[in-house]
């Protein structure tokens, strides 16, 4: 039985304009001790996603799906009390900006603990005893001095790793990294990977890691999905989503790779995601999409089979080249 | 925590004696001086007017006058009241705790309902409660004091009957001050009937002068929550399973808090300047009703001494606000 099923899970936010489809019919499956990736530019919808499943979205938000089960439990019917004792505890989440998501007027030994003494019933010793370890364990030096500072005195870095100890406080079955390491230094990114891929081992937790780094995908993922403007254009291992990627979005986020790239000059995608009032008709990717056809641009497509990464394209690539494409052009023009 | 207070005192220091220049000047400044008022209306003849003012002192330089004032003043002395011929002192110190238990009440009424109303305003933004909070508080501070004591006066004490119009407590109790708060008063005293005569004088002024600290407090609580509430830091609260006690009333508040604090603070100058026309309104014996008379009377000393003592108040309410800040936002704390 997967740990986590999300099936057609959608998200729209109630904004000035209108209702606005941040997250479009995801469906994912995370079966125990699995390292999944979400990858995506800017405003592709992955924070929205993870964090409906996680209940913290402002009440603008509608969410909806067809199955959003947490170790067989179902979460669309069960109670906000029941629901609050599986969030924090059996399933966590980090953040992109660990500077502000401590809060400045607790102590980290205060936050720290405040999971355990809700979920766990810890007594003060228990506690203190349990943080410290906690502290030790994500690599923070001094751990006994840091507990009674603020979190204005750590670095960026150091509140990431109090976050995380935080997050795995009551051994949790499911950790949500959103982004850990984008506010961080490209040494201090590193390390936070490492100490991510190291506590999943160790504690022998899921692990699903949000990014738009293909390189960090490369090198912690077991499994991708790739989201584009709200909706999941692929699914596959990594592999081979880097050795014959099926989404022409994939290609192009693969091709915009610095040490993929042979060419002087960084190719990149040209465009932007398209937000609340620039999304086209059929596929979303079409305005930006070298394969684009009239076909494209007027319907939507279908998912893909499973061998073609479910990709969501009319022409799905095979070996880099458009299947079923009239012109049937290479991947390279 | 030591170069922070040495730092406040280094401010409180000059200001002070602006104040000390600003209430001699002013005061001097009203037309008619405290022989002729003494007099009133059967006049006095000019000889006689020029004997006493010499005598009082008054016929010198205005600078030699302050000089000497500033002189006493180095000395603790704030000089006596030309009408009482009681030192200044005692008489603000007698009359004090009667603006203390009303600003105190009214602070009390601003806090208790403001802060619980602007919470509950933010966290259910756009609803029939947030407008009718926000509309309630644009009211309150918009209302004039003198107009809104009245309007109360004639409804619960004319139309209803059920408060009394002016004073702190019916004239049928009589008990030594001991603490000079009368509710505290009434109750040690015994006397039955006492402490809700008391109470029953306390609640319309107290609620005259909350008004205007209630809208500002509830106002200040409703839009530090709403921004607080959109923090990240509320949002890793949310996500450790935390009730909405813990995530509002724990992790929100503490950060909504310190621009609150300040404003209350703020408010404690308002409420001075507030209680001189309440007192006035419901004949309360207070600083402010004292500094009005004195004002008319043109009781040199008293309105010298009576400002300079209510700033000093003022100013220790805000050296302690800063104290308190520096408590809740561990920020500024360790900065200092
Ligand atoms: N509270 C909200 N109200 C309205 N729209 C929102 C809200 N939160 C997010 N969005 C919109 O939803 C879309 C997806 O945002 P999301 O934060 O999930 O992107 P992301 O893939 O996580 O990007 P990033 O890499 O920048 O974190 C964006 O267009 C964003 O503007
Ligand atoms: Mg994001």
């Amino acid at each position: 039985m997967p740990l986590l099923e999300i099936q057609n899970l959608s998200v729209s936010f109630l904004t000035a304009g209108g209702q606005f489809k941040a997250v479009d019919g995801v469906t994912l499956n995370v079966e125990p001790g699995d390292i999944v990736s979400i990858v995506g530019e800017s405003g592709s919808g992955k924070s929205v996603a993870m964090l409906a499943l996680m209940g913290l979205l402002p009440w603008t938000a509608t969410v909806t799906a067809d199955v959003l089960r947490f170790d067989g439990k179902d979460m669309l019917t069960m109670d906000k009390k029941t629901r609050r004792s599986i969030v924090g505890s059996e399933m966590t989440m980090i953040f992109q900006e660990p500077m502000t998501s401590l809060n400045p007027c607790f102590t980290v030994g205060f936050q720290l603990t405040e999971s355990l003494k809700v979920h766990k019933n810890m007594d003060r010793r228990a506690c203190n005893a349990r943080a410290l370890e906690l502290l030790e364990l994500v690599g923070i030096p001094e751990p006994q001095k840091r507990l009674s500072a603020f979190p204005h005195q750590l670095s960026g870095g150091m509140s990431q790793r109090v976050m995380i100890a935080m997050a795995i406080s009551c051994n949790p079955r499911l950790l949500i990294a959103d982004e850990p390491t984008t506010a961080l230094d490209v040494t201090i990114q590193a390390q936070i990977l490492d100490l991510l891929l190291k506590l999943q081992k160790e504690q022998d937790m899921s692990l699903i890691l949000i990014t738009h780094d293909m390189g960090v995908v490369a090198e912690t993922a077991e499994r991708v999905v790739v989201q584009y403007a709200g909706q999941q254009v692929e699914k596959q291992e990594v592999r081979g989503l880097f050795s014959n990627p099926h989404h022409p979005y994939t290609s192009a986020l693969l091709a915009s790779l610095p040490e993929r790239s042979q060419a002087r000059k960084l190719p990149s995608i040209p465009g932007v995601v398209p937000g609340q009032f620039d999304r086209p008709e059929g596929c979303l990717f079409s305005p930006r999409c070298s394969f684009a056809t009239e076909l494209c641009r007027t319907t939507p497509p279908k998912v893909a089979s499973h061998e073609m990464g479910r990709a969501l394209c009319h022409y799905p690539l095979a070996e880099g080249l458009p299947v079923g494409h009239p012109e049937n052009r290479e991947a390279a023009a | 925590m030591i170069t922070f207070l040495l730092r406040k005192l280094g401010v409180l220091i000059p200001t002070f004696f602006g104040v000390t220049l600003v209430a001699f000047i002013f005061i001097r400044l009203l037309p008619g001086d405290p022989v002729l008022l003494m007099a009133g209306e059967r006049g006095m003849s000019e000889e006689r007017h020029t004997a006493l003012m010499k005598e009082y002192g008054f016929d010198r330089p205005v600078w030699e006058q302050y000089l000497s004032y500033i002189g006493d003043l180095a000395q603790g002395d704030l000089g006596k009241s030309i009408i009482t011929k009681k030192p200044v002192t005692k008489e603000f110190f007698t009359l004090f705790p009667a603006t203390i238990e009303l600003s105190l009440c009214a602070i009390i009424i601003a806090v208790f309902i403001g802060l619980p109303a602007g919470m509950i305003a933010a966290t259910r933004r756009g609803s029939v409660f947030d407008h009718t909070v926000m509309a309630g508080a644009l009211t309150g501070y918009s209302m004039p004091i003198f107009w809104w004591g009245l309007l109360l006066i004639i409804f619960f004490s004319g139309i209803l009957g059920w408060t009394p119009v002016s004073g702190r407590i019916s004239l049928l109790y009589y008990f030594e001050p001991v603490t000079g708060f009368m509710l505290i008063d009434s109750l040690m005293s015994g006397q039955e009937g006492a402490f809700s005569s008391a109470l029953s004088h306390l609640i319309l002024p107290a609620i005259v002068l909350g008004t205007i600290p209630l809208a500002v407090i509830a106002r200040q609580t409703r839009s530090a929550m709403l921004e607080v509430l959109g923090e990240d830091y509320v949002r890793t609260a949310k996500a450790k399973g935390l009730g909405p006690g813990r995530v509002i009333g724990l992790h929100a508040l503490r950060n909504a808090m310190i621009p609150v604090i300040t404003v209350i603070g703020l408010q404690v100058g308002v409420l001075f300047a507030g209680a001189i026309l309440t007192e006035t309104i419901f004949s309360w014996p207070g600083i402010g009703k004292w500094m009005v008379d004195s004002i008319s009377r043109r009781d040199y000393p008293s309105v010298q001494g009576g400002l300079l003592l209510i700033a000093a108040v003022v100013m220790m309410v805000n050296l302690v606000v800063d104290l308190l800040y520096g408590l809740i936002n561990p920020q500024i704390r360790h900065t200092e």
